[in-house]
């Protein structure tokens, strides 16, 4: 099996990576200072394949705080991230359909 | 219900014990990742897109009252207030924290409750009929069997490590609740001469690669259940693929070496254990039926005044139409409880719903409840005169929408609402799609219709065996549905055809009305269900209709 650490990585557009926060699995983004943030505008963007494989390297080597981290592609506005397709735009915000827990 | 003796109670309490060490540990550090994951979907607990998802098993869809009480406690102390009941008789917890997954499992355990093999490749919950015990149509309770595969299948060190999962899926009944040709084995009980038996049915799923399940036995000796299943999985556990996921179940199996050939494997694996500690006899049985703990049924006649005088009243009639079904015990009868409100997710129910839920159970149904694989529940054993109370309390929960069996009683999977694997949204699209259809006498006028919705070809939502089936695909980032007509999921069950391209998430609801109006058109009389009419009409002029306007 090839180790994180000597596989490719293709992006096609600017990139963050993303993972669910080990204790409770909340949504959580990989900052530039290599720590975990639950906000998307805080993620570190890489726009090279080189840079975007260090960030995914560096959330794989702290599965103790953060598990199941990929890259992921973004938009980028103003230097901050945010989502780029449906699938991070309701892990960002949450599932579309409206909770009704006090029905 | 089935009452656990004290191996069971120990077993649960060990387990909680044992995840509660390993969540520690893994908090901790100590454990990693790769070595915690197979820990946690051992006990049902999945990674998805915004939190821990917790399945519970609900052995055989069967829940008393208290353990329905306890699943809302879980909901309301260590979720967001709600659950989500499955195709398979369970249900999921979508926002439950690691840290205080233990402390949720214990006070599931304290009920005899778990998420023990609901994930992993093994042996999952063996699912049956929701009316087992009660329906007149069945010839014994499917039940006792399958808490028998219960005690063979748990932590049967053997079939731990399967190439694939593995569900099963029993009938004793002449209509098949339990979708059972499309579960890996399918059994269904019936009667030669004197003797009871199974027909063993193998191979069936859905999935990518969807197979209706192929009779290997036509009749099974009920002594020879556990022996022929273990034969059956025995050949597979080391027939099987284990190089490419996407062909690992035995569905694939029986298809690369035909039916014939795994059948002669079968028995010749059954001939060398046929005889051996696997044979059951009738005190093995008779040890598990008295662990079953059945209704004190009162002395009742069928029809009471209170009923009849109630069923003037054309909303309380409306819902007795498609709601009611018949019971073995005279002035019983079933009640199927619709989780499918007009826009609202198929198959939740919050806290307040399922604490609801059991405190009717035990005013009016021996407090007994079971999980339909329609992701609806059931009170199977009712009062007739009871009914028309019942009926108010569950309008008062917001569960007495008119719809079992009809266009709006979607089966749908979570989708990429909740899902890591989907690809699209499923219950938005059952939510608009309840909307199109809220109209009482509408959907009455249709008539029998299910929909089924997945959101990604692993086809959580079963939409193969939907009469329309919705598959959603994605294409360059957009949400696109894929429509099939014509399958069944019952005993004479089909896959449906593909009507052509896919439509965008816009058209999807309005595609799925023109089909429907085209039924409408062409049927013979309203006595034409639209199944029956799309096998008389074929795909064409659906296909026509369904694409005019584009």
């Amino acid at each position: 099996m090839t180790s994180p650490l000597q596989q490719k990585l293709k992006i096609t557009g600017p990139t963050a990576v993303t993972a669910n926060r080990l204790a409770d699995g909340v949504v959580v983004w990989l900052t530039a200072a290599h720590g975990w943030s639950t906000h998307i505008g805080e993620a570190a963007v890489a726009t090279t394949s080189e840079a975007a494989l260090a960030l995914l390297n560096a959330a794989h080597a702290d599965e103790n705080h953060a598990v199941g981290a990929y890259a992921a592609r973004v938009a980028v506005e103003d230097g901050r991230a945010s989502p780029a397709n449906l699938r991070e735009r309701i892990r960002v915000d949450g599932p579309t359909i409206a909770f009704d827990a006090a029905a | 219900m089935y009452v656990y003796d004290e191996f069971d109670r120990a077993f649960l309490g060990e387990r909680v014990d044992d995840f509660r060490d390993q969540v520690t540990r893994r908090l901790s550090g100590e454990l990693n990742e790769e070595e915690f994951k197979p820990l946690r979907l051992m006990n049902g607990v999945y990674l998805q897109l915004h939190a821990y998802m917790l399945r519970v098993c609900i052995p055989y869809g069967t829940l008393a009252s208290n353990q329905l009480r306890a699943l809302a406690s879980v909901a309301r102390r260590y979720d967001k207030g709600y659950g989500h009941f499955t195709t398979r008789q369970n249900i999921q917890f979508n926002w439950i924290k690691l840290s205080e997954l233990p402390d949720a499992m214990a006070e599931l355990a304290a009920v005899g409750i778990h998420g023990i093999q609901t994930s992993g490749n093994c042996i999952r919950n063996t699912t049956t009929d929701p009316w087992a015990g009660a329906t007149p149509e069945e010839i014994e309770d499917p039940r006792l069997y399958a808490e028998v595969i219960r005690q063979w299948s748990t932590n049967h060190p053997e079939f731990t490590f399967l190439p694939r999962k593995f569900k099963i899926a029993i009938t004793a009944a002449k209509h098949d609740r339990a979708a059972i040709r499309v579960h890996d084995i399918g059994l269904r009980l019936h009667r030669r001469g004197d003797e009871t038996g199974f027909e063993v049915i193998v191979g069936g799923g859905l999935g990518r690669t969807p197979f209706v399940g192929k009779t290997i036995r036509d009749f099974l000796p009920k002594e020879d259940l556990l022996s022929y299943l273990e034969a059956i999985l025995r050949v597979y556990n080391s027939g099987g693929r284990r190089d490419n996921i996407y062909k690992a179940r035995i569905k694939i199996q029986v298809h690369e070496v035909g039916t014939e050939e795994f059948s002669r494997r079968v028995d010749e694996e059954w001939a060398q254990i046929r005889e051996g500690a696997l044979r059951l006899d009738e005190a093995a049985f008779d040890a598990i039926r008295d662990r079953f703990v059945n209704p004190a049924f009162e002395a009742l006649d069928d029809a009471p005044a209170a009923l009849a005088e109630a069923l003037k009243n054309p909303d309380f009639a409306r819902w007795h139409a498609n709601s009611v079904g018949p019971h073995k015990v005279p002035g019983h009868a079933i009640v199927t409880i619709s989780l499918k409100p007009v826009g609202k997710p198929p198959g939740d129910a919050t806290a307040d719903q399922m604490d609801g839920v059991a405190d009717l159970a035990d005013t009016f149904a021996y407090g007994e409840i079971r999980v339909a694989h329609e992701q609806n529940l059931t009170l199977p054993h009712v009062r007739q005169k009871d009914l028309p109370e019942l009926w108010r309390r569950l309008d008062a929960l917001g569960l007495a929408t008119p719809n079992v069996g009809l266009i709006s009683d979607i089966i749908a999977c979570p989708g990429l609402d909740y899902c890591s694997l989907a690809n699209t949204r499923s219950i938005p699209l059952a939510q608009r799609l309840t909307e199109r259809f809220a109209d009482p006498e509408r959907i009455a006028d249709i008539g029998r219709m299910h929909i089924n919705i997945s959101g990604c070809i692993n086809a959580c939502g079963h939409h193969h065996v939907g009469h329309i089936g919705i598959l959603g695909v994605e294409k360059k980032e957009q949400e696109f549905y894929q429509v099939t007509l014509g399958g069944k999921g019952n005993l004479k069950t089909r896959l449906g055809e593909l009507i052509g391209p896919a439509v965008s998430e816009e058209e999807v609801v309005d595609v799925i009305e023109r089909i429907v109006d085209t039924y409408l058109d062409l049927r013979e009389s309203p006595k034409e269900t639209f199944i029956a009419a799309v096998q008389r009409l074929g795909l064409d002029p659906f296909k026509e209709r369904a694409y005019a306007a584009r």
